[in-house]
């Protein structure tokens, strides 16, 4: 107690000054030490959040590789590419002029029929619904197809016309074109724009 | 005090017995509560049944899309009471949801978010969230035709949002599209979520005891004479209530067990079709119902979202003193029709999204969002309540004068 006593009367003016310094200096060693801490911990997290990213094997370029010959036109073909159905249509010359002729403001996501197509008489697009992921009807003769000669999604009622393009939402923007090439007169690559 | 040497030798260095007789014993409770206040254990106890049934399935269930449908036949099938187990588990998520929706509902007529009971209704709120994730994962794994769409659908929800929407999605997934990535993981984390909801249901029973149950009359107890012990009392009450709902349960379980389900999900998943009508389980249609009927992709998936989130802010949106609906002449009235709008929505996420189901979607979604930012904020300040009894024991008098 008295010790105590006359420390704090000794306590000169200097020190008092040290006092507040080292108090400031260990506040911000506290700062750094936590921001330290929390960088390296976020930077560990890291690996774990990336390993639900998609596999590398998942991810390898898949291409699939389709036989034409056998569809006659006004017909189509579905297939799977990388887990999900990627609807052909070979399409005949009234689809096309439909399609090219298209009013641009039936359109939700104005786009140009050529600039979807390699060929006009071949549409390749992917077939999920650019709303929540269903799969549209009209890829066969006895399916819905809407009032846009293309697609009707069974879901929540988007309709897509003979490009693949949305007339009627929800879906907010047209079916996707992947990527694809043609080999040669009846064969076509999806997955690669390269032959 | 217990005088056994052993409980007494254990409850010195770990007082779990201390605290067993506190919560469960003693633990003061208002003496007018009604059956309405045994949805709380119910939905408690479905959750346990809940686990130890989902444990003896995962011993026979494979999470692969090539075997994930064949592992849940087989199990109803060829293992020894799996159908009785899986049906179990299947209904039990219907039974879950039945309980916690009028347990919420309680809340809502008898005002228990209010001061100063807020965290104890978010911690609720937080645990309706998990449990429709938990119910949605579990949904999935059957690997059935509504399995994989509403996987699909659901997943493809969080596309919505503006640029990294998509890179979300695959992530979600763990592959350009619900595969097997996604069936695995939706497994682990069907299998831990129930137990991170034990954990938030633990912390809702210490915010409940830390002010004690609320009643029908709103009011605090103010006596010791208003409350009764929870044991022998309370314990007594809701093993009769207990009673009575495995009787119900077991009633659908044993005769008919797919009541709540959808036929399509006995045909295994196909990537390439997408069913004519698909359906979310039951208990999100109301929320389904709201995706569907505004006509934007970023605004749907808001509304949905939006609609349970609402649920966070109701202790503010909820200016009014008085918390039982008993003594709201506007408030109460309104709250029946907010019941009812949330059925129609039930109903209306059934059908299809169009003509006059379309309208009356429209309709009753704007509805649900006025009562909570025009209607109740507005209550709270032209109501006129009426007169409040002071104590639960006046309360009591004047419900007994009254008959
Ligand atoms: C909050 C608690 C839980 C809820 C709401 C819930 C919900 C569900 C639902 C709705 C299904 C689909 C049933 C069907 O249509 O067949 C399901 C399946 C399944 N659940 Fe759970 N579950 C819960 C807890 C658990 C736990 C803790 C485990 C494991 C430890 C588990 C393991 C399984 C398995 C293996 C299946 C697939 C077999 C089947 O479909 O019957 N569940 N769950
Ligand atoms: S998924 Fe196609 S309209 Fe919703």
């Amino acid at each position: 107690m008295l010790y105590k006593i006359i420390r704090e009367h000794d306590m000169t003016k200097k020190q008092a000054d040290q006092n507040v310094q080292s108090k400031e200096r260990r506040d911000f060693l506290q700062l750094v030490t936590t921001a330290v801490g929390g960088v390296g911990a976020a930077c560990a997290l890291w690996p774990l959040i990336d390993s639900m990213n998609p596999a590398a094997d998942t991810l390898a370029e898949s291409t699939v590789d389709v036989d034409l010959r056998g569809i006659e036109p006004g017909q189509g073909k579905t297939v799977l590419w990388q887990g999900s159905p990627v609807f052909i249509r070979r399409r005949t010359p009234d689809e096309i002029t439909y399609a090219q002729n298209m009013p641009m403001d039936t359109l939700l996501d104005p786009e140009r029929d050529e600039a979807r197509v390699k060929k006009p008489e071949w549409l390749v697009v992917v077939g999920v619904c650019t709303h929540l992921g269903c799969v549209p009807t009209g890829q066969k003769p006895t399916e819905p197809k809407g009032e846009y000669k293309g697609w009707l999604c069974p879901c929540h009622g988007s309709q897509f016309d003979i490009s693949g393009r949305v007339c009627r939402g929800p879906a907010p923007t047209n079916l996707q074109v992947p990527p694809y090439v043609f080999l040669d007169d009846h064969t076509l690559k999806i997955g690669t724009n390269e032959a | 005090m217990n005088n056994n040497k052993v409980v007494q030798w254990i409850d010195t260095r770990l007082p779990i017995f201390t605290f067993m007789r506190h919560a469960l014993k003693e633990y003061p409770t208002p003496k007018n509560l009604n059956f309405l206040w045994n949805t709380g254990s119910l939905a408690g106890i479905t959750l346990l049944i809940m686990i130890i049934t989902g444990i003896t399935l995962a011993m026979h269930y494979c999470p692969d899309p090539e075997d994930a449908f064949q592992s849940v036949e087989r199990i109803m099938r060829d293992v020894n009471y799996g159908w009785l187990i899986r049906y179990i588990h299947m209904n039990g998520a219907s039974f879950f949801f039945v309980l916690v929706y009028i347990h919420i509902f309680r809340g809502m007529y008898y005002g228990s978010y209010k001061s100063p009971r807020e965290l104890l209704w978010i911690l609720g709120v937080v645990i309706f969230l998990m449990m429709m994730a938990t119910a949605f994962m579990g949904y999935v794994l059957p690997w059935g035709q509504m399995s994989f769409w509403g996987a699909k659908v659901i997943t493809n929800l969080f596309s919505a949002i503006p640029i990294v929407g998509d890179t979300i999605v695959h992530w979600l997934l763990g592959g350009p599209t619900v595969g097997a990535p996604t069936l695995n993981r939706f497994f682990a984390l069907h299998y831990l979520l129930p137990f991170g909801i034990v954990a938030i249901v633990c912390l809702h029973m210490v915010a409940l005891h830390q002010f004690g149950s609320n009643n029908p009359s709103g009011v605090d107890p103010k006596h010791p004479s208003e409350q009764i012990p929870f044991h022998p009392y309370y314990t007594v009450k809701d093993l009769l209530g207990l009673s009575i709902y495995l009787f119900v349960f077991a009633f659908v379980v044993f005769f008919a067990p797919n009541f709540f389900g959808e036929p399509e999900n006995y045909n295994p998943a196909n990537s390439m079709v997408t069913p004519v009508h698909i359906v979310p389980e039951w208990y999100f249609l109301p929320f389904y119902a709201i995706l569907r009927s505004i006509p934007s992709k970023l605004g749907g998936v808001m509304g949905m979202f939006g609609a349970v989130f609402v649920l966070f802010l109701l202790p503010w949106l909820d200016r009014s003193r008085v918390r039982s609906a008993t003594f709201r002449p506007l408030y109460r009235p309104l709250f029946w029709v907010f019941v009812l709008n949330s059925i129609v929505l039930g109903w209306i996420g059934s059908q299809p999204p169009e003509g006059i189901y379309l309208i009356i979607g429209r309709g009753a979604t704007a509805y649900y969002f006025f009562h909570f930012f025009v209607l109740l904020p507005l209550l709270s300040v032209i109501e006129k309540p009426l007169p409040v009894p002071d104590s639960i024991t006046l309360y009591l008098d004047q419900k007994k004068r009254a008959v």
